[in-house]
């Protein structure tokens, strides 16, 4: 077996030297009617590197791949260019290979690299401090909401209805168990986001209002009226980003006075992977900083005065805390990390700015062009690089019919919504960088062959 | 010297100590040494104007941004593609990994992480596809979820698993909120979770998370779990209890059915913390021992990466009482076709689901790399693993017990790692002293204060990839650094001395947190 060195002669003086005569004998803590003999069952045997390869290779070859024809996905896992560089670094054995950084001292390339991180998605987002990363942006959006409670110590949160609704289902699920009261609503098919009814709705109870910004429908909104009167009614508010290219082109949440922000990382440095691992972007204000969950990297000094980095705060966190820690997580998404600040660190900020407009550019190209399809309307007036067409048929059946002509057209609504008829018709196009001229041509003559 | 009740050091004054390393005759002008480079910030060596990446053209059209352009400075340096290799490859030299060397951390099974997985993952058909493409046209990606859940399923004897969690406390979280939909579902509102005082942080944590109260649990002086203790505690008000096995002494609990027994029988449920489960593939399920949820952590049995950090992934098997609160979504075979249970199909036949835990499916990238080692090892490969883990495992713990006190290793053999306490060391001399003075050395710490329950607890654990000459040199380098710390020697005090940087401050860095660059902090 490749991946193991002891050969049947040490074996067998290790055994000697631990005085035990087989290997068996070391498991005899085991209760001996629950120990197993002989061979695993219904499990087939070892495999040369070739043979798992040809598997594998099957396997993936039954599925269509993204970058193998024209692609419009999005809905809060974006397909981007990432710089062969990128991948090429985070297979250094160094940053692959190695723990969470508990041993500063052998492990100054993780936690520089996590500082530098921090230091990116605080400015990105537009706030003072942000965290080593978490799982993804779901779970992200959920401690988000569990902070403003500790907070606040109010226990209602008002989601808005352009919330990824993977995201709602999430901390509903949670929220089950933890007492946490959340309104939430299913969108509207409307040219509007839903923020002047959570201006209205924020009250003296409110824990946080929890918006996505660019939406779940592609649609943006200032968010300065709305961060001022949740901080007026006491309460935090907490913006979600899915797409965090966006921030190239648009203002940050934090700017408009958010105090929390929460994203999704993937687009820049991860691939779309089938959805994971991805990595969840958390950043505050600092007067929030010991509420916040998730590992924190920062700079210190070693004994010679040199600078350095190391794990810290860490008395919000489990390993310290134990029950009565900020959060039970334990890790961070550090590989998916060190990608985003690779990508980020190439990208530079003309580099995210270009990138920005280029996706802006071709998203309303794309726009134009599909809305010229007799029956099919955009529902968005402004919007980054993904927005919603309304079909005249069934949008789910047209992602089916356009997939069966090797085109990935979108998301539809009903896919994500299945219980709402009113948004049935509807599907949400990304467009980003890596979608050519061709593709949309492709894309426009399909639906033009489906649609009555 | 202050320390807490484990005995680890917490003020910085303890490492300031004198030096011996770059200030003294082996100084060199720039700080650099050799083919070590000392690297500054991007936000020093990096400029707003600078890029790696070439883009095409924008094409002409009018902004719809509806007035929300970002306009002022974003403050995010740039690299070309040249400077920022340099930049990575110079930090990823400021690491160790275990690439480089013996990585013994206890309870973290750092084992070889090999590259066919890594190449089987970056598969466009794996890597490039989207989590919400058609059903039709995923399913390979559904394929691989389901081949690995059979794996995960067969190995442990529980008939069902969920796949999503992200990592192992968020299969822990999984299977306490399963267990806490069961006892909703009998209308059953037990308040209560124990937990072993051995146990790792997250179980607590998690426990509480999850809204239950938590209440420790004693050990014997065996270092298992006290089984009268926790059955006189049973009782209507305990929902469950959270064990480790093998435990985090890295010992199995003999008495883990009739744990298992007497929480059944109580009304409550058993939850096993399985990251230690790479001690017992192939050698006993815990199916057969009445476990009725256990995450397994990909990242450490199934050899993904841990990549600094993360991502990891922690699916989560059930018993069959568990299995209807499984959460949304999961992947089923129909016929010739797989099909995702989600929210909208759930109500037909999963309708207890406890609900949706992430966005998507979970770690895909991760399953990829799992299946693929699975398959290489085989049924039969995944035993040898486990056999020859512990048998590394007992080797060091029969190598090292004449040297240091090793407080369970009179009662018989150890699983996966072997657990040390610092007792004896010279006046002065810590758990620390020995972690820092094997990166002298070339190696990497074992866990060092933990489990709790052992004072300056070592916990070394060598996994089944290290051969017997990497262990004898890690032990020959181990005893001398432990004859050092009876002896009271002052270089060892000061270790490291050879790392990229001495021991660093983390009082300081706790007391005035800076844990972002700002440009203006270097004129302050």
């Amino acid at each position: 077996m490749r991946y193991l060195p002891l050969t049947p002669d040490d074996r067998t003086a290790m055994l000697a030297k631990i005085g035990a005569d087989t290997v068996d004998d070391l498991f005899t803590d085991v209760p001996a009617e629950a120990r197993l003999t002989g061979p695993i069952h219904d499990l087939p045997g070892h495999a040369s590197e070739m043979a798992v390869e040809r598997h594998m290779h099957g396997l993936a070859g039954k599925n269509l791949v993204a970058g193998d024809m024209p692609f419009f996905l999005g809905a809060g896992a974006y397909r981007h260019h990432v710089p062969s560089s990128v991948d090429h670094l985070i297979q250094r054995g160094e940053f692959l290979t190695a723990y969470t950084p508990y041993q500063p001292e052998i492990a100054q390339g993780t936690l520089q690299v996590l500082f530098e991180f921090q230091t990116q998605v605080a400015r990105l987002f537009g706030c003072d401090v942000a965290n080593a990363s978490m799982y993804d942006g779901s779970t992200a959006c959920w401690e988000a909401i569990v902070m403003a409670r500790r907070i606040t110590r109010r226990k209602k949160a008002l989601l808005s209805s352009g919330l990824h609704p993977h995201y709602v289902s999430v901390a509903n699920s949670m929220a089950h168990f933890t007492g946490d009261e959340l309104q939430s609503a299913v969108p509207e098919l409307s040219v509007d986001t839903d923020i002047a009814d959570l201006i209205e709705t924020v009250d003296g109870d409110t824990s946080c209002v929890v918006v996505q910004y660019p939406d779940i429908l592609g649609r943006m909104d200032d968010l300065t009226a709305l961060a001022a009167k949740t901080q007026e009614a006491g309460a935090l508010l907490i913006a979600v980003v899915t797409e965090p290219v966006a921030l190239g082109a648009i203002k940050s949440p934090g700017e408009m006075g958010a105090d929390i922000v929460v994203g999704e990382g993937q687009s820049i440095g991860v691939g779309l992977q089938f959805g994971g691992p991805y990595v969840g972007l958390f950043a505050c204000k600092q007067k929030y900083v010991r509420q916040m969950p998730g590992r924190l990297c920062g700079e210190t000094v070693d004994a010679e005065g040199r600078r350095g980095f190391v794990l810290t705060l860490s008395t919000r966190e489990q390993h310290i805390r134990r029950e009565k820690a900020t959060s039970n997580i334990c890790t961070n998404s550090g590989l998916c990390a060190l990608a985003f600040s690779i990508h980020m660190t190439l990208l530079g900020e003309r580099g995210l700015r270009d990138l920005a407009q280029l996706n802006h550019a071709k998203a309303i190209v794309a726009a134009d062009r599909l809305s010229q399809i007799e029956g099919v309307n955009i529902l968005n007036k402004s919007f980054f690089n993904e927005f919603t067409v309304i079909l005249p048929v069934n949008a789910r059946e047209a992602v089916h019919e356009l997939a069966s002509r090797s085109i990935l057209g979108g998301v539809s609504l009903g896919r994500l919504y299945p219980q709402e008829d009113a948004l049935s018709h509807a599907m949400l196009v990304t467009v980003t960088e890596t979608c050519t001229d061709e593709d949309v041509d492709a894309l426009v003559s399909a639906l033009g062959e489906i649609l009555p | 010297m202050s320390m807490n009740n484990q005995g680890r050091p917490t003020r910085s004054e303890d490492v300031r100590i004198q030096d011996i390393g770059t200030k003294g005759a082996n100084a060199t002008f720039t700080g650099n040494r050799a083919l070590i480079l000392e690297e500054k910030l991007i936000f020093e060596s990096g400029s707003i104007d600078r890029t790696g990446v070439d883009l095409p053209d924008i094409p002409d059209a009018k902004s719809r941004l509806g007035g929300l352009e970002r306009s002022e400075t974003i403050g995010l340096p740039g690299l070309s593609e040249s400077e920022t290799v340099r930049h990575y490859t110079r930090l990823s030299r400021f690491n160790y990994g275990i690439d480089l060397g013996f990585f013994p951390l206890g309870s973290c099974t750092m084992k070889h992480n090999p590259r066919l997985n890594e190449k089987m993952a970056r598969l466009p058909g794996f890597a490039d596809i989207h989590p919400l493409q058609p059903q039709e046209s995923v399913q390979g990606a559904y394929q691989v979820i389901d081949e690995l859940a059979t794996w995960l399923k067969t190995l442990t004897g529980m008939p069902a698993i969920a796949m999503s969690p992200k990592a192992g406390a968020h299969g822990e979280l999984c299977g306490i909120l399963a267990i806490r939909s069961a006892l909703e579902a009998r209308g059953d509102a037990r308040e209560v979770i124990l937990v072993p005082e051995s146990a790792h942080g997250t179980n607590p944590a998690t426990a509480a998370f999850a809204g239950y109260k938590v209440e420790d649990i004693p050990a014997t002086k065996e270092g298992r779990v006290d089984l009268d203790a926790l059955v006189a505690r049973l009782g209507p008000d305990v929902a469950g209890v959270m064990i480790t096995n093998p435990n985090t002494c890295g010992l199995f609990e003999r008495d883990m059915k009739k744990i298992s027994d007497a929480v059944h029988d109580a009304g409550g449920f058993v939850y096993c913390d399985g990251a230690n489960f790479n001690a017992i593939v192939g050698k006993v399920r815990p199916g057969d021992l009445g476990i009725d949820a256990m995450h397994i952590n990909l990242h450490k049995t199934f050899s993904t990466p841990h990549g600094g950090g993360g991502p990891g992934s922690g699916p989560v098997v059930f018993s069959a009482a568990l299995e209807p609160f499984a959460p949304l979504p999961f992947v089923e075979k129909q016929g010739d076709t797989y099909k995702l249970v989600e929210e909208e199909n759930a109500e037909e036949h999963h309708a207890q689901s406890f609900g949706r835990m992430v966005a998507f499916h979970g770690q895909m990238g991760m399953f990829t790399r799992a299946l693929t080692y699975m398959l290489s090892h085989g049924g039969d490969g995944l035993k040898q693993v486990s056999e020859d883990a512990v048998l590394n495992a007992n080797y060091i713990l029969r190598s090292l017990e004449d040297v240091l006190d090793a407080p369970f290793a009179p009662s018989g053999y150890c699983m996966h790692e072997a657990l040390f306490s610092d007792k004896g060391f010279a006046e002065g001399f810590t758990t620390l002293d020995i972690a820092k003075g094997l990166i002298d050395e070339g190696f990497h710490p074992m866990t060092m204060y933990f489990p709790l329950v052992v004072h300056g607890a070592m916990l070394i654990e060598p996994t089944e990839t290290e051969s017997k000459e990497a262990i004898d040199e890690f032990v020959g380098a181990l005893r001398h650094i432990v004859a050092a710390a009876k002896s009271g020697d002052a270089k060892l005090k000061a270790a490291p001395h050879h790392a990229p940087r001495r021991r660093l401050d983390e009082t300081l860095a706790a007391r005035k947190p800076v844990l972002v660059y700002k440009e203006t902090q270097d004129a302050v």
